[in-house]
């Protein structure tokens, strides 16, 4: 139970302060142009998620990964984007649900975040929504779930389906922090 | 004007600023009592002259102000009223100090807090002071003559553009084209020329003519139309126009000249030449006086403003970089030096080349991948295609040499800074040191140069505060008191090699590996021949000062310096004489931008490794491989034995060959000169690689120095064999089954392995 109980006042904190993040989103990419926001979603499994879709730069077609050594099995690997090099994340293995299977119609949601160019893997693409703010409820309590609490940042009901609103910043940064703790990169590179 | 064209300008004078401050800087450090170059001082308080006229452009008034009042003493030394001695040489150094702080304030738009400049100001006119019984901040200096016009060259040449542009911005009427004063040494011819109407039909064609007196000069050209008939009348065979030209050449240009240019029409035409010399001049208009005056109004700040109304040409004459050491004054008053040459050297932003390398390096895949096709194809059929492509491979490479030469700087940018460096370690640490520096000129990419400083300054600083002797201790033992430190670089087979030699005491072996011993960084007891010992100083946590000293003694410099070297690919080593000194050989590739690698492949993978490290590879026999405990194998290489690591087992790559001698092993060797034996599938081939960074968009992996993308379009990654070698490190203590699992809790007790490494 201890789990949970650490868990709900983050979920309680995150619903407010997800409300405060969407308001400056709109703030600076809405100035006084409505509030409704557009997100691009897509499917993994029977599930339904959602992106920003100023966070998307564009959607592209599987092409096979190159692996990347000793990394969880929800870093792809990294593929060429017109010259420059960036990692593929699998949705479905991120919340735990194993590695996708790929075949030529899955689909690779290219996004940025901050200054990173990132891909993730997803099944696909299924429609963009105009959502406002008034129509984003917030996350429940999910403590056992597939899907970290931390990670939503909302959710959306589009006609009788559920929308996921991911939270990509925390999506990335999550798997950002994990891992450079190592030892190695740890170390000053230059001092 | 626009508020963002203005801050462009503004830019421009930090930019330039900068580099002027780092003139001065050097020519201050080279100022010594004694043997005054004067060419030195002139350039000095150019520098800082520069500064202060384009700061009053900008009107940055305490800058200006400050600069002023360091302007005043250089022109004091360079009048030889004020004497050059160490005390004074320090103050300006702080002055440029200061003067930089200032500038730093202004580019961040902040004012600087008050009383910044007044100690630094108050040293300064200490000096004025024995110099000039009144001293006044608002007394102009006094101006030698013969060097008015080099000032006001400088002035054009460094801000010519900038301030140029904010004047004519300031003027509404746009500046005239040619002022009516002739400058000095020039002549101004007037040529009416009107040819007979028949001109044409002797198939003599007048712009030729009209081309080669511009040739000979400036030339104005007016065309008179005043003869030509209403279009009906018009015989289209016959010329009927005339011209008048207003010619501006060099004193040389003689009426011989011009009669030359109309010798085969001089029937066919009416010619009227006349010549107006400088001297019985016409009065020069406004502009031109104000051009004119604006050295003698040097010290107000405004007058920089003023300078570039000078003829458009003078802007563009001299390269904006350092001005040039001999700064000779021009001959007098010879404006001829302005009109002919543009400038040499252009200011690009950085962002523009390396978009433009990587332009080059996404030519490079498409080249390769074309050239991969090709070799599908039956052959000798397709001959041209295939000689077609042998050219554009010839041609990228080339292409590939140039841009990577934008990028080259030489690396005195970085050498230079160390005098100072030397200078305040001498300092320190109560020694006399000679700083030798030598081939400055090396050119190396301009990431190489910038990652250059840290690992330097530790190792002149190590030089300085261990390597050196103290100057009794010199003169005892019969060296000369000052000690020297001689650093130089050269191009050596593809790399730059950097050396840091010192003549002191060498490394002191006994010390060196009892302290190790006591930091349990060496076995006791273990048999290590000088040269391991020598190395030892790169291993983490070693120091040999006695007492932690502000220098160096923290134990963090060498093996930072080694960190910092081999993440640009290079490799650090180190040679030591008791009695004698040490050398310190840096050798680092010319670019970090591409690689020569060879690719290798593992499973399906496939992996990039830099030639620079391989060694040989080798099909090993069964007889030649021997198990030691924990599976950890080794194999006899031309009599050595060397440890295989399996680069599938420490990727956790599937489907690869797993026994040595179906598979092959590429012996690598790492900067620190132990060898390895890499497993792998097979060896692809070698190919010159762009190297592309994984950590942009994602983040450092260990055993991964970088990630390329090969021929195909797929992405293969860079080995980093010193990291694999860490990492099979315990991957050889570790009993697990290599999985992509085990690496992880393996990698965390990473930091204790390496403190206990044996180098």
């Amino acid at each position: 139970m201890s789990s949970s109980t650490a868990i709900a006042p983050v979920g309680g904190s995150r619903s407010a302060s997800s409300g405060d993040g969407r308001t400056d989103l709109q703030a600076l990419n809405n100035a006084g142009n409505g509030t409704e926001e557009q997100y691009v979603t897509f499917t993994v499994g029977a599930e339904e998620y959602g992106v920003n879709i100023l966070a998307v730069r564009e959607i592209r077609g599987w092409t096979p990964e190159s692996r990347l050594p000793n990394l969880p099995d929800y870093v792809r690997g990294v593929i060429n984007l017109r010259g420059i090099i960036i990692p593929i994340f699998d949705l479905r293995a991120r919340f735990g649900g194993g590695m996708t299977q790929v075949t030529k119609r899955h689909v690779v949601v290219v996004m940025q975040v901050g200054e990173r160019t990132r891909g993730i893997l997803v099944d696909a693409i299924s429609d963009i929504l105009a959502i406002g703010p008034d129509a984003i409820k917030p996350p429940p309590d999910v403590d056992s779930g597939l899907i970290d609490a931390e990670y939503l940042s909302g959710l959306y009901t589009a006609d009788d389906r559920m929308v996921t609103l991911l939270n990509v910043d925390k999506l990335f940064a999550g798997e950002h922090v994990d891992h450079e703790a190592t030892p190695r990169a740890a170390l000053p590179e230059q001092t | 004007m626009p508020v963002d064209d203005l801050s462009r300008f503004k830019q421009t004078y930090f930019d330039e600023s900068a580099e002027l401050l780092a003139v001065a800087e050097a020519g201050l450090l080279r100022l010594a009592p004694g043997g005054v170059d004067m060419d030195e001082v002139n350039a000095i308080f150019r520098a800082v002259h520069s500064i202060k006229g384009g700061g009053g452009a900008f009107g940055f008034g305490e800058l200006v102000a400050f600069a002023h009042e360091f302007e005043t003493v250089m022109d004091g030394v360079r009048n030889a009223d004020i004497p050059v001695t160490t005390g004074l040489v320090d103050t300006l150094i702080r002055a440029n100090d200061v003067l930089a702080q200032m500038l730093s304030y202004a580019a961040d738009g902040t004012e600087a807090p008050a009383g910044t400049t007044d100690d630094t100001v108050a040293a300064l006119r200490r000096f004025l002071g024995k110099a000039d019984p009144a001293p006044g901040a608002a007394a102009p200096p006094p101006e030698p003559a013969a060097l008015l016009p080099d000032d006001e060259d400088d002035e054009a040449g460094i801000f010519g553009d900038a301030l140029a542009a904010i004047q004519a911005a300031r003027d509404d009427r746009p500046a005239a084209a040619l002022p009516g004063a002739i400058p000095d040494g020039k002549v101004r011819w007037t040529i009416v020329f009107r040819p007979k109407a028949e001109l044409l039909l002797s198939g003599n064609e007048p712009t030729y003519m009209l081309r080669a007196l511009r040739r000979l000069g400036e030339a104005e050209i007016v065309c008179h139309l005043d003869r030509l008939p209403s279009l009906r009348d018009l015989d289209a065979e016959l010329l009927h126009l005339s011209w008048t030209v207003t010619l501006l050449a060099d004193a040389g240009v003689d009426r011989a000249r011009i009669d030359d240019v109309f010798e085969f029409v001089a029937d066919d035409c009416d010619i009227r030449i006349s010549a107006e010399a400088p001297p019985p001049a016409v009065i020069p208009p406004a502009e031109a006086v104000s051009a004119n005056a604006a050295p003698a109004n040097l010290p107000e700040p405004a007058a920089p403003t003023a300078a570039p109304a000078a003829p458009p040409a003078a802007t563009t004459s001299s390269p904006s970089g350092p001005p040039p050491g001999g700064a000779k004054p021009k001959a007098n008053g010879n404006g001829g030096d302005h009109a002919g040459p543009t400038t040499h050297t252009i200011r690009v932003d950085l962002d523009k080349i390396d978009r433009l390398v990587n332009m080059v390096g996404e030519m490079v895949i498409t080249q390769a991948m074309i050239a991969e096709h090709l070799r599908d194809l039956p052959p000798g059929q397709f001959q041209e295609l295939r000689e077609g492509l042998e050219g554009l491979a010839q041609h990228t490479r080339e292409l590939r040499e140039s841009v990577m030469s934008i990028r080259a700087q030489p690396v005195s940018s970085v050498f230079s800074r160390m005098p100072r460096l030397v200078r305040e370690c001498a300092a320190a640490t109560g020694k006399e040191v000679m700083l030798v520096t030598s081939g400055e000129t090396t050119e190396v990419d301009k990431t190489v140069v910038e990652n250059l400083v840290d690992p330097l300054t530790h190792m002149i600083r190590n030089s300085i505060d261990h390597g050196l002797e103290g100057p009794d201790e010199r003169e005892r033992i019969g060296k000369p008191r000052a000690g020297t430190v001689h650093l130089s670089a050269a191009h050596r087979s593809g790399r730059i090699v950097i050396e840091v030699t010192d003549d002191g005491r060498g490394i002191n072996r006994a010390k060196v590996l009892s302290k190790a011993i006591e930091k349990g960084l060496v076995q006791p007891g273990a048999s290590l021949s000088d040269e391991e010992i020598d190395h030892l100083i790169f291993l983490p946590g070693f120091s040999t000062a006695d007492q932690v000293s502000n220098l160096s003694g923290r134990g963090v410099g060498m093996d930072v310096v080694r960190r910092n070297i081999s993440s640009l690919g290079g490799r650090i080593g180190v040679y030591s004489a008791p009695g004698e000194g040490s050398r310190f050989v840096l050798s680092l590739p010319l670019t970090l931008a591409v690689l020569d690698g060879m690719v290798i492949s593992v499973g399906e993978e496939r992996f990039v490794l830099p030639l620079t490290n391989i060694v040989e590879s080798l099909r090993p026999k069964p007889a030649d491989l021997h198990g030691l405990v924990n599976k950890c194998d080794v194999m006899m290489a031309r009599g050595e034995y060397v440890r295989l690591v399996h680069l599938h087992r420490l990727f956790g790559i599937p489907r690869a060959i797993d026994d040595a001698t179906r598979g092959l092993v590429v012996l690598v060797e790492t900067e620190d000169g132990s060898r390895l034996g890499l497993v792998v599938d097979e060896v692809l081939g070698q190919q010159q690689v762009v190297i592309k960074s994984l950590e942009a968009n994602f983040r450092r992996l260990d055993g991964v120095a970088a990630a390329t993308i090969l021929g195909d379009g797929r992405v293969a990654l860079i080995l980093d064999v010193a990291g694999l070698r860490e990492m099979s490190r315990h991957s050889g203590t570790t009993t697990t089954a290599p999985t992509t699992t085990s690496a992880l809790p393996a990698l965390q007790d990473q930091a204790d392995q390496r403190q206990r490494q044996p180098v």
